[in-house]
């Protein structure tokens, strides 16, 4: 048996029933990762050795005792790398304290295990910017796995992880679940803490899971959600039971259908899987309803200012001092210039350009500040269509899983990708991508994944329809 | 926008042939945001975060639970007198 090819539900049936001990799971999964990653680059690194011992002393009741977690490698762990895929930080920084998610993973009785691939930085929607190596998807190598929780996703898919954490600014979780055939969870934000995650966009990111299955999304949620007195944008609320939102049916749920995600770019076969979906909803008993998303055209040049700005700043904390990579200069200011030319790679520095043009001085209101009004407008938008609805579809992303090097020379192609995705990072509600069968291309079956965006702390009826969905069969 | 000016304020070294190929891509991005210039955006107040918190405050306390130095300056690239070392900034 194949113990990563596992969801978290059934690995727990194991360990319960006395069927495997952490420690052979940890192990069983080891021999995997050795045998099938240098195929996928989906693992940065491991250390089996860490596991093991804090496999020594875990507590089997508890709802996550003794599973192994990935991580993706923005997320700090005590004593593990932490390398964001950059090398500024690659083989120069070893974390020395828990984020909050990790926390509440430990006292849950999970094991972070694995440090997953990611685009650097968390900039990319392929992983190509990895700054350590390439990253591959699983169910056609020729293929990224999208991004930037590209090795997350590559993991859970390819079965040498039982579950992940990803994170998500414009569709980090989401696009590499749907790409790779996976379940990702973008919670609302200030659902999760972000203490302890290295930030690329500090009003965007959310931490969140990545799984087998919507059950399994649910379970991770309800351990890492909730207030952090090391994060002042997470929110003070309490945490229902995810869990118990799977196996509700979805009778009478209105499930809203914007039109402007369904307009030009939508490759055909795509638009097809996620009809297909919308009508298995339908026949669930869920109420189909159309909305509109007017500024949803603005979304992409909306985000790029925004997340560039934020980035810019907080960037800046990579000059060299305090940890990363260094360059040898006899002048301060050349140490910080060099140490960020040498340590960053090629879309960072091109993001933390952009980002610095539009905060600087004489631009700042034509650009950043009309960015943060026009955010304004699409937070409006959803705002007036979950009045009409309590959930809203779509696609997650217009095509399959890009080739590997399709993009390079285009950014902006790439960015334009986005679309689906980055609005909800906008408006900060929360959304998931669910699996709803695959496409062919070139004789290869590429996974589809369906978007579901829920109002801000709507996380359980995002739950509910996922799982129903799920449950239905329909993807295949 | 001048690439050179931007990346010295960014506080980063570029060669002459990123900068040429930085100028093109970045002006090609800005040209594509410049649609939010058609946006009428009168009177719309802007979003810093989604989510609207104001204020948190806490007991003025020491929480303990911080880096110690030592765990402070695990990572830096040098250390002198258990302090972070750089270059001479006085003459």
């Amino acid at each position: 048996m194949n113990v990563a090819s596992l969801t978290i539900a059934e690995l727990r049936r194991s360990y319960l029933s006395g069927d495997l001990s952490p420690s052979e799971a940890l192990s069983s999964i080891a021999v995997e990762i050795d045998q099938k990653d240098n195929a996928i680059g989906g693992y940065l690194s491991f250390d089996l050795d860490r596991a093991l011992a804090d496999a020594a002393n875990i507590d089997l009741s508890l709802p996550l005792g003794g599973i192994p977690i990935a991580i993706k490698d923005l997320i700090n762990v005590e004593g593990h790398p932490c390398s964001c895929a950059s090398k500024m930080l690659h083989g120069k920084y070893t974390s020395p304290y828990d984020a909050t998610v990790i926390r509440k993973l430990r006292e849950a009785g999970a094991i972070p295990f694995g440090r997953t691939n990611m685009d650097e930085f968390a900039m990319g929607s392929s992983t190509e910017n990895s700054g350590i190596q390439i990253c591959r998807n699983p169910h056609d190598t020729t293929r990224t796995p999208g991004g930037s929780s590209g090795g997350s996703a590559a993991v859970v898919a390819g079965n040498t992880a039982i579950a992940a954490l990803g994170t998500d600014t414009g569709g980090s979780i989401r696009q590499p679940a749907s790409h790779c055939g996976v379940v990702g969870l973008k919670p609302t934000y200030g659902r999760v803490s972000r203490y302890g995650l290295v930030a690329f966009a500090s009003s965007l990111d959310q931490c969140g899971p990545m799984t087998k299955t919507v059950a399994d999304a649910a379970l991770l949620l309800e351990v890492i959600s909730g207030r952090c007195d090391r994060d002042s944008t997470c929110l003070n609320e309490d945490v229902p039971s995810y869990t118990g939102a799977v196996g509700k049916d979805i009778k009478g749920l209105r499930i809203g259908l914007p039109a402007e995600y369904f307009a030009k770019g939508l490759d055909p076969a795509v638009k097809d899987r996620i009809e297909a979906a919308i009508k298995t909803l339908e026949s669930l008993g869920a109420e189909i309803v159309p909305v509109s998303l007017p500024n949803t055209e603005h979304a992409v040049a909306t985000y790029y200012i925004i997340a560039t700005a934020e980035a810019s700043a907080n960037l800046a904390r990579f000059d060299g001092v305090r940890y990363g990579h260094r360059a040898e200069a006899d002048d301060l200011i050349d140490l910080y210039k060099k140490s960020r030319a040498e340590g960053f790679g090629e879309e960072v520095k091109r993001r933390i350009i952009l980002g610095t043009y539009v905060l600087s001085s004489g631009y700042y209101d034509a650009y950043y500040l009309r960015a943060q009004k026009v955010r304004t407008l699409i937070r409006r938008d959803f705002e007036e269509a979950f009045q009409k609805v309590d959930l809203i579809v779509s696609p997650v992303s217009p095509t399959p899983a890009f080739k590997l090097g399709e993009h390079h020379s285009d950014p902006l192609a790439m960015y334009l990708a986005d679309i689906y995705t980055i609005s909800a990072n906008l408006a900060g509600i929360c959304g998931i991508s669910v699996p709803c069968g695959t496409v062919s291309v070139d004789g290869k079956a590429l996974p589809v994944g369906l978007q579901l965006l829920g109002k801000p702390m709507g996380e359980i009826d995002l739950i509910r329809a996922a799982h129903a969905y799920e449950a239905s069969g329909d993807a295949g | 926008m001048n690439i050179r000016t931007v990346a010295h304020l960014a506080r980063i070294a570029l060669s002459d042939e990123e900068a040429s190929r930085y100028q093109e891509q970045v002006d090609q991005i800005l040209k594509y945001v410049e649609q939010l210039n058609l946006i009428n955006v009168d009177g719309i107040e802007p979003t810093a975060h989604a989510g609207a918190v104001f204020d948190v405050v806490r007991q003025d306390l020491v929480t303990g639970n911080s880096l110690s130095q030592e765990a402070a300056l695990s990572n830096a690239p040098a250390v002198s007198h258990e302090q972070f070392r750089m270059p001479k900034v006085v003459e």
